[in-house]
């Protein structure tokens, strides 16, 4: 799982519907993987992006798989160069979490992550 | 032989054998591919630009695939590990999660209300800022067995936890495009009740409506209104396709031409110009991807047996 799948996800346990985001990396192992550079797809996703969450969780966890200088504010999407947007896109897309867990900073629910495919399922409790 | 989704649940009907023959057969990566093309058209996405695309129920990534030639990113859910499991063989591009969509699903609601404080953004850019297009081909019909007898298993509160979860992921503008098996127009009204009690707009599509083999059925779901590439999402549903569906089979018009072209063009391509994988992932993945359903508390899971993990082609 890429940075930019964490990016959109949110622990769905039951009751959990606030401060249930960004699910909190631990225990990771991640890999560089190698994804085309698309501005225009950047840019499109841009404004969905919670700088200071991909910031925070790029600089805690993966800042060791590239050298990722962002901004500590988000720049306008008028603003950008092409040396941001590459990244941007290094640390959307080309971050790969292969094992570890997130946890809900709410409920606390782990949802593990094993061959890069995060485990979303509920037991019977916990469906809401 | 009855419909697949009255055999077993989803994640146990599409075990190793069966999500390997699914995707090999070349009949079904036709039609899946057809059908992935046509909801592509409904989708109506904004011309010339790569979207972010969630897919619900991906498979084996057959759909997936398409989605990476016409240049979009996804984002696939699926309850079938052993789908995954070829997804990831087959070296697929978006990111995968194991997720059973009756039990909701887990985005972000509002993820796309945090973009608001940008005012200084492009206006083309206003609208597709919040929207997450989304995409289910041949999968809501698995929605309709009951796996236990817990009020969290019934049809109707699954349906209406994966569309009330859906609705609320996706904000607005946005569509969501979901072509599925009804084995009765009941199973249609059940949707479309739970779909627009969400909160979504839109409704059915029946494509090739007096074929018995080539009938089509797609819900066409809208949240709000607004602009959305280019033009006004009006409340309008788009017209099903006429006629027998004999001209997405054959290239007799010069759409179905195309779309040929594309799939022998994806024929070739593939292996080699594919970027290399992450090969760890599938060694770990085979042994590992049991336990998660004994973890969940199934009691059906097989067991080990000495063919697990038998004839897969294992990294390294
Ligand atoms: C007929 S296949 C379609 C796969 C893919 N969309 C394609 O076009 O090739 C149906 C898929 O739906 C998935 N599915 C069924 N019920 C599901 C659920 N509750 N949650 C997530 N996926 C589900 C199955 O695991 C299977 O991969
Ligand atoms: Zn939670």
């Amino acid at each position: 799982m890429r940075l930019i799948a964490h990016h959109i996800l949110a622990c769905h346990a039951k009751g959990c519907t606030s401060n249930n985001f960004p699910l909190k990396f631990s225990d990771v192992e991640s890999q560089n993987a190698e994804a085309e550079f698309s501005p225009d797809f950047l840019k499109g996703f841009y404004p969905k992006i919670e700088w200071n969450v991909l910031i925070t969780t790029a600089k805690e966890k993966f800042i060791k798989f590239g050298e990722v200088s962002l901004p500590e504010e988000q720049p306008n999407l008028e603003d950008l160069d092409e040396e941001t947007l590459k990244k941007i896109h290094h640390v959307l897309l080309e971050i790969d979490v292969i094992t570890g867990k997130m946890s809900c900073p709410n409920c606390g629910h782990i949802y593990p992550i094993m061959s890069g495919i995060p485990n979303m399922l509920l037991a019977e409790h916990e469906i809401a | 032989m009855s419909r697949p989704e009255l055999q077993a649940p989803p994640e146990i009907y599409y075990d190793d054998t069966v999500a390997k023959k699914y995707t090999q057969n070349s009949r079904n990566q036709e039609i899946q591919a057809q059908m992935t093309y046509r909801a592509l058209e409904l989708l109506a996405l904004p011309a010339g630009r790569p979207s972010y695309i969630l897919d619900i129920g991906c498979g084996s990534g057959l759909s997936g695939e398409i989605l990476e030639e016409e240049g979009h990113v996804w984002t696939g859910v699926d309850i079938s590990p052993s789908m995954l499991e070829v997804a990831l063989e087959r070296e697929v591009e978006g990111d995968l999660f194991l997720q059973d969509i009756g039990q909701g699903l887990g985005f972000r609601p509002g993820t796309f209300d945090g973009a608001i404080r940008f005012v200084h953004t492009l206006d083309s850019y206003r609208y597709e800022r919040l929207m997450l297009p989304v995409f289910s081909i041949s999968v809501l019909q698995w929605l309709f067995n009951a796996e236990t007898s817990h009020p969290t298993s019934s049809p109707p509160h699954r349906l209406s936890r994966f569309f009330t979860t859906l609705y609320a992921a996706l904000k607005n503008p946005s569509r969501a495009v979901l072509q599925f098996y009804p084995s009765s127009d009941s199973q249609i009204t059940m949707c479309s009740t739970i779909a627009r009690r969400a909160g979504f707009g839109g409704g059915v599509i029946v494509d090739y409506p007096n074929s018995k083999k080539a009938r089509k059925v797609f819900l066409c779901l809208f949240v709000g209104t607004g602009s959305y590439s280019g033009s006004t999402i009006a409340e309008e549903v788009p017209r099903g396709l006429e006629g027998d569906g004999e001209e997405g089979d054959m290239d007799i018009d010069e759409e179905g031409e195309v779309k040929f072209e594309k799939r022998r063009e994806r024929e070739r391509k593939r292996p080699s110009e594919k970027k290399k994988a992450l090969k760890i992932r599938d060694k770990e993945w085979i042994l590992k991807k049991k336990e998660l359903y004994r973890k969940r508390g199934k009691e059906d899971v097989p067991k080990d047996s000495k063919y697990t993990g038998r004839k897969r082609r294992v990294a390294f």
